[in-house]
C-alpha cells in the first residue's frame, strides 16, 4: 500500500476568513492551539469530526480544507511536470 | 516547549523524585536494619500499597505548586483542555509503556523460574513499573514534538 499524505489549506483559509488566529480557530473547534498548529504543519491528521468542524468554521466544503494524496499521485504529478 | 510538554516533564521529574525518596525512606526505615524483611511478603505488600497513595498525593501537590509558579513566571494559565490529539498521544504512550511493563513482568517470572529469591521478583516488578512510566513520558514528548 502506498504512503498517504493529507494536505490542508488551513493557513490560507484563516487568512481569507478575517485573518482569524490559530487560537480563535482552536476555540471555535474545541481543541487546543497546539493541535491546530500540528494540523497546519502536517504533523497530525484530525478525526473526521474535527475536520468537519474546521470546514464549518470556514463555511466551505471539506475537500476545500483537506486534500488526500498517495505517494503514487505525487509521483504522477512530478512525472507530468517533467514531461 | 509548550505547556503540555512542561506538564509531562514536571510529572515525570516529580515521579522520579517521589520514587527515589520513597525507596530511600523504606530502605533506611526497614531494610537497613533487617535484610531478612526482604523475604517477608507482608512487607512487599505494604510497600506497594503505600506507594500508590503517596505518589498520587505528592503529584497533586507538585502540580498545584507548578501551576502557581508557572502563572507567576509566565503569566499563562495551564492547559486544562484534553483534546483528541492529547488523548491519542496518551493512548499510544500507554500502549508502549504497557509492553515495557509486560516485558518486566515476564522478566520477574524468569527470576522466580531460575531460583532467585522472591525479593528479586518484587524488585524487578517495581523497577519495570518505574521504567515503563519513564518510557511513557519519553514517548509522549516524542509524539508531541515529531507528530503522530
Amino acid at each position: 500500500m502506498s504512503k498517504c499524505y493529507i494536505n490542508n489549506n488551513i493557513r490560507k483559509l484563516r487568512f481569507n476568513t478575517n485573518e482569524i488566529t490559530q487560537q480563535e480557530l482552536a476555540d471555535k473547534t474545541g481543541v487546543t492551539r497546539q493541535t491546530i498548529v500540528a494540523i497546519e504543519n502536517g504533523k497530525y491528521s484530525p478525526t473526521l469530526e474535527l475536520a468537519f468542524r474546521i470546514a464549518r468554521v470556514f463555511n466551505v466544503p471539506l475537500d476545500e480544507v483537506f486534500s488526500f494524496n498517495t505517494e503514487d499521485d505525487t509521483n504522477k504529478s512530478t512525472d507530468k511536470k517533467s514531461i | 516547549m509548550d505547556n503540555k510538554e512542561k506538564q509531562i516533564l514536571v510529572s515525570s521529574i516529580s515521579m522520579l523524585l517521589i520514587f527515589a525518596i520513597y525507596s530511600l525512606v523504606v530502605y533506611n526505615k526497614y531494610i537497613a536494619h533487617n535484610f531478612e524483611i526482604l523475604n517477608d511478603f507482608k512487607f512487599w505488600g505494604k510497600t506497594f500499597l503505600i506507594l500508590i497513595p503517596v505518589t498520587i498525593i505528592a503529584e497533586i501537590i507538585i502540580h498545584i505548586v507548578f501551576a502557581i509558579v508557572n502563572k507567576i513566571v509566565t503569566n499563562e494559565d495551564m492547559d486544562t483542555l484534553n483534546d483528541e490529539r492529547d488523548k491519542l498521544i496518551d493512548l499510544k504512550a500507554i500502549q508502549i509503556s504497557h509492553w515495557v511493563f509486560t516485558g518486566g513482568f515476564l522478566l520477574s517470572m524468569v527470576t522466580l523460574a531460575i531460583g532467585l529469591p522472591p525479593y528479586a521478583m518484587f524488585i524487578t516488578l517495581i523497577t519495570s513499573g518505574f521504567i515503563s512510566s519513564i518510557i511513557s513520558t519519553i514517548a509522549k514528548i516524542y509524539f508531541y514534538r515529531k507528530g503522530i
